[in-house]
């Protein structure tokens, strides 16, 4: 029969698709079905403008198991990773704080601004380092239930026992301080100069809503470090071609492994029949039967809208209304004639081939923050800028670049809601606070993009816009990411799974739960 | 503001830089440093037994510590006494973590009563303002402000004399004196990382090059010869000196603890005090003296015929490393691995093939027969290899 599969994945973002390569590898028949005309979800590269391609969402990679590059034989696919060089912090004063691809001219250049954190920086990273390598086990396994005494959660937390014993006073002193403080107090800690320390903490709010001050923010600044001991391996950096190139080239070993692949393909509904999922109906109506049904959508979708509410318990229920998303983060995206020269390194130079943050402070992050915590979109916004063009020459006509800005905070719930104009002016808050550190800024845009977590919310679908599938905060983590009982990838109704990023170990374009939700399906069929 | 696209030059780059004839430019500390301005080492090398031979020891990093608790600041944080040393003096030592794990090594020179000078392989500043925690004393990170030469040889001492305004022949072994080259007040101290009768100039950085070229004028009747790091590296390997990052890991930098050493393990016991108050590492240390180190730093003298015979299988001659290496080699003992190698050299003075190596207990006594690894025609072999007594070469020129 045409329509009918051993399993149907809902939604072609690279979570689906990693989720369907693996079922495909494994011998399963598997059809993905996305909604939109391009697979990828909020990993996709689209040409926004003639000539002009942008990473719309997503924008580095640094997440990407390294197992699934393996597995997947990804860069046979077309994944091609290129170096990011630098990141910049230009500061107010018209100076600039820079970290290199390499120790000794990062030492160098964060002695002229504090000779104790040049000594501290290689410590810390030792530090963050080895936590890393502490916590990664923690990402490769299936969550466990703490409560439970079933033996595959006894076994998953006796191993995770042995391993917190394993690591040593010093490391689990470190992560308990990492699980409770604030990004902002745990790098009080270790350095004195500002601009680093805001440079840091600004990764610990990445996507979240929360300031450089909240209480677990610390936390997410370890989940993006991981990234780093993985750029050993060569996964930090930008994909050829935009972030769209991975989802490719998932897609494509996907459907070499014989996974079927629909775009334009909206699921209305899980079928469910006595309580065992039994396949999906389109919104055309299309019914398409499989005993196995895999949500790579996040958890409010996956459980409020795919699938009739008696079919869940209320507890269930409860706890999925309640897991927070709150989208805070925004993108602008900029076609430009020529580069933006900033005041702090004039002319075209290796500083365009990384990142710029526009971090000049801790209590500049808070005040964005306090914006935002109050209804409104920062007035002087955390940015983190790449030129993509300027890496990969690809992304735009000879000459000519794209600046990718990902910008926080930008609330979805903005006070009055989200209009054209307010989009705008949000815009212009982005440009104008950019142009005061590149002054040539305004002459050389020739389009822009805006998108709010509403725009986000209804371009890709997550809800309200939070690009990791809900926040990465503590109490929505590991056995409670996305509900307590039901972190396993499993729900409640037979043969339903759920394998996006609401799952563990979360968002960054990592595609670990995409894979572990693969290996539970199998483990269970 | 420039972009920092280079590595940092030293003070006497200008001189140095012109030099170079195989742009053999290496990394230490963040500076660029010429591995032999020469194609090869072999004349510089010659130059540090022969004559003397200028190096540039500036990327080290240097410290001044002044104030009333100078003194103690460095007495509760490295294992040598420091407040018995006398103004003039020179000492080296280590420091350790509370686990009594090596951090670091370098001299310490009391320049005054409530004045010092460190220097160390890696930065220290966070370190010393953590250990000086209630103490009065001023830490200044002098490492920009301060060039340093090593005038290392036979022939250092009558350059010197030469050269300097002040003659250097009352200067003792590990003593440190004010002077003058070029009209440039400096200070010179008997010290060095040759194991050979040698100098160490500090010299402030605006005026390095007045000072290098006066030095050089000085040695052009002498066959002082600036070197680069193979020709210190040899060296150093024949004086048996251990070096950071090479030959052992700060224990702030190790990934796991069998990276780290204690004092012990890097057969530096002559460095560990107790006759003094309480130091960082002290308590694991003395207790660790108690038991008996589990490891000791070696010298290794490969056996020639049994080194020659692995060649001459294959119908070669033996085949020596043309620079001398930093890698970790296998060290066997009855077919059971008891350590490992970390530097070594072929010595053209003593005509040995020579190495530096960690030996587990109870290996490491003078004479053991060992076996290391070769590599000969792409494949793995043993040669045979005796524990030797460190250091391999030791003239009595060095302190008299």
């Amino acid at each position: 029969m045409a329509n009918q599969y051993d399993a149907v994945v809902i939604g072609g973002g690279h979570n689906g698709l990693v989720n369907a390569a693996y079922l495909a590898r494994a011998g399963k028949k598997v059809l993905v079905l996305e909604r939109r005309h391009l697979l990828g979800g909020a990993a996709v590269s689209e040409q926004v403008f003639p000539g002009f391609t942008f990473s719309v969402f997503s924008y580095v990679v640094s997440l990407l198991r390294p197992e699934i590059i393996r597995d997947l034989e990804l860069p046979r696919h077309g994944m091609q990773i290129l170096p990011l060089e630098s990141s910049v912090t230009p500061l107010p004063n018209g100076d600039y704080f820079a970290t290199w691809n390499d120790a000794d001219l990062t030492r160098r250049e964060l002695y002229r601004h504090s000779a104790m954190d040049a000594d501290a920086f290689s410590e810390f990273g030792r530090l963050m380092h080895q936590m890393a390598r502490a916590v990664k086990p923690f990402l490769g396994m299936i969550p466990p239930d703490p409560t439970s005494l079933a033996p595959g959660d006894l076994k998953g937390l006796l191993k995770l026992g042995g391993h917190l014993r394993s690591m040593g006073a010093e490391r689990f002193h470190a992560l308990f301080k990492l699980m409770t403080m604030s990004s902002a107090d745990y790098l009080d800690e270790w350095f004195e100069f500002g601009a680093l320390k805001a440079t840091k903490a600004a990764s610990g709010i990445i996507g979240t809503f929360m300031g450089p001050r909240s209480p677990g923010s610390a936390y997410v600044l370890l989940h993006h470090y991981m990234g780093e001991i993985d750029g050993a391996f060569r996964a930090w950096g930008f994909c050829k071609g935009g972030t769209g190139t991975i989802s490719n080239a998932i897609a494509a070993a996907a459907r070499a492994a014989g996974a079927t692949l629909r775009t334009e393909a909206a699921v209305k509904q899980v079928l469910v029949r006595n309580g065992r999922a039994s396949g999906v109906v389109l919104a055309s109506g299309e019914e398409i039967l499989a005993p196995i049904v895999v949500s790579g959508l996040d958890a409010r979708r996956t459980f409020l809208d795919l699938v009739e509410s008696r079919e869940l318990p209320g507890e269930l229920l409860e706890q999925v209304r309640r897991f927070r998303f709150r989208g805070s983060s925004g993108k602008v995206n900029l076609a430009l004639s020529e580069l933006p020269d900033f005041s702090c390194m004039p002319g075209v130079g290796a500083h365009h081939r990384g990142a710029f943050s526009i971090s000049p402070s801790v209590d500049y992050l808070e005040r964005a923050y306090d914006d935002a915590k109050y209804g409104e979109f920062s007035r002087r916004p955390y940015m983190d800028i790449v030129f993509p063009s300027m890496i990969d020459p690809g992304m735009a006509p000879p000459g000519r670049h794209v600046a990718s800005i990902f910008v926080q905070y930008v609330p979805y719930h903005i006070n009055g809601g989200w209009t054209d104009a307010k989009r705008e002016a949000f815009g212009d808050a982005v440009v104008d606070t950019l142009a005061e550190y590149a002054p040539n800024l305004k002459g050389v845009i020739l389009h822009r993009q805006v998108l709010t977590p509403a725009d986000i919310e209804e371009k890709t679908g997550l809800s309200e816009g939070n690009i990791f599938q809900g926040e990465l905060a503590l109490q929505q983590l590991f056995f409670l990411r996305p509900a307590a009982r039901w972190a396993s990838y499993r729900t409640p109704i037979h043969g339903y799974y759920q394998c996006g990023s609401s799952t563990h170990p979360g968002g960054g374009v990592m595609g670990a739960p995409g894979r572990l939700a693969a290996q539970r399906i199998l483990a269970d069929a | 503001m420039p972009v920092p696209d280079n590595l940092q030059t030293t003070p006497f780059h200008l001189r140095t830089a012109p030099l170079i004839q195989g742009q053999t430019w290496r990394r230490w500390a963040g500076y660029a440093v010429a591995s032999a301005y020469d194609w090869t080492h072999d004349h510089e090398y010659a130059a540090v037994r022969n004559a003397a031979a200028l190096f540039d020891v500036s990327p080290l990093h240097k410290y001044r510590l002044t104030g009333r608790d100078s003194a103690r600041l460095l007495d509760r944080m490295v294992t040598r006494n420091v407040l018995k040393s006398r103004v003039g003096q020179v000492q080296y030592s280590t420091w350790c973590d509370a686990q009594g794990k090596v951090i670091d090594d370098g001299t310490i020179s009391r320049l005054g009563e409530n004045e010092f000078r460190l220097t160390s392989a890696e930065p220290n500043f966070r370190w010393l303002h953590r250990n000086a925690y209630g103490l009065e004393v001023g830490i200044q990170d002098i490492s920009e402000n301060l060039g340093a030469l090593a005038v290392q040889g036979p022939l250092s001492r009558t350059i010197l004399n030469e050269a300097a305004e002040q003659p250097v022949d009352a200067l003792q072994y590990f003593r440190v004196m004010d002077n003058r080259i070029a009209g440039i007040a400096i200070q010179v101290s008997r010290t060095g990382y040759t194991g050979d009768l040698g100098y160490e100039l500090w010299i402030p950085s605006e005026h390095a090059v007045e000072v290098w070229d006066a030095v050089i004028a000085a040695g052009r009747n002498y066959g002082l010869t600036p070197a680069g790091i193979w020709a210190l590296d040899v060296a150093r390997i024949e004086a048996g000196l251990v070096m950071l990052d090479v030959d052992y890991h700060s224990s702030h930098r190790a990934m796991i603890e069998p990276q780290k050493s204690s004092p012990f393990e890097l057969s530096l016991d002559w460095t560990v005090a107790f006759d003094k108050g309480p130091y960082n590492g002290r308590k694991a240390l003395a207790a660790e003296k108690e038991r008996g180190p589990l490891w000791r730093f070696v010298g290794i003298e490969i056996d020639w015929d049994s080194f020659e015979s692995l060649y001459v299988a294959h119908d070669l001659a033996p085949a020596l490393p043309s620079v001398p290496w930093r890698a970790s080699i296998p060290l066997y003992r009855a077919g059971k691995q008891v350590g490992y190698a970390s530097s070594g050299c072929w010595s053209p003075l003593l005509k040995k093939y020579l190495a530096l190596a960690h030996l587990q207990a109870p290996h490491f006594a003078p004479d053991t027969l060992l076996q290391i690894e070769v590599t000969v025609e792409h494949r793995h072999q043993l040669a045979n290899a005796r524990v030797r007594k460190l250091p391999f070469f030791d003239p009595p020129r060095k302190k008299a």
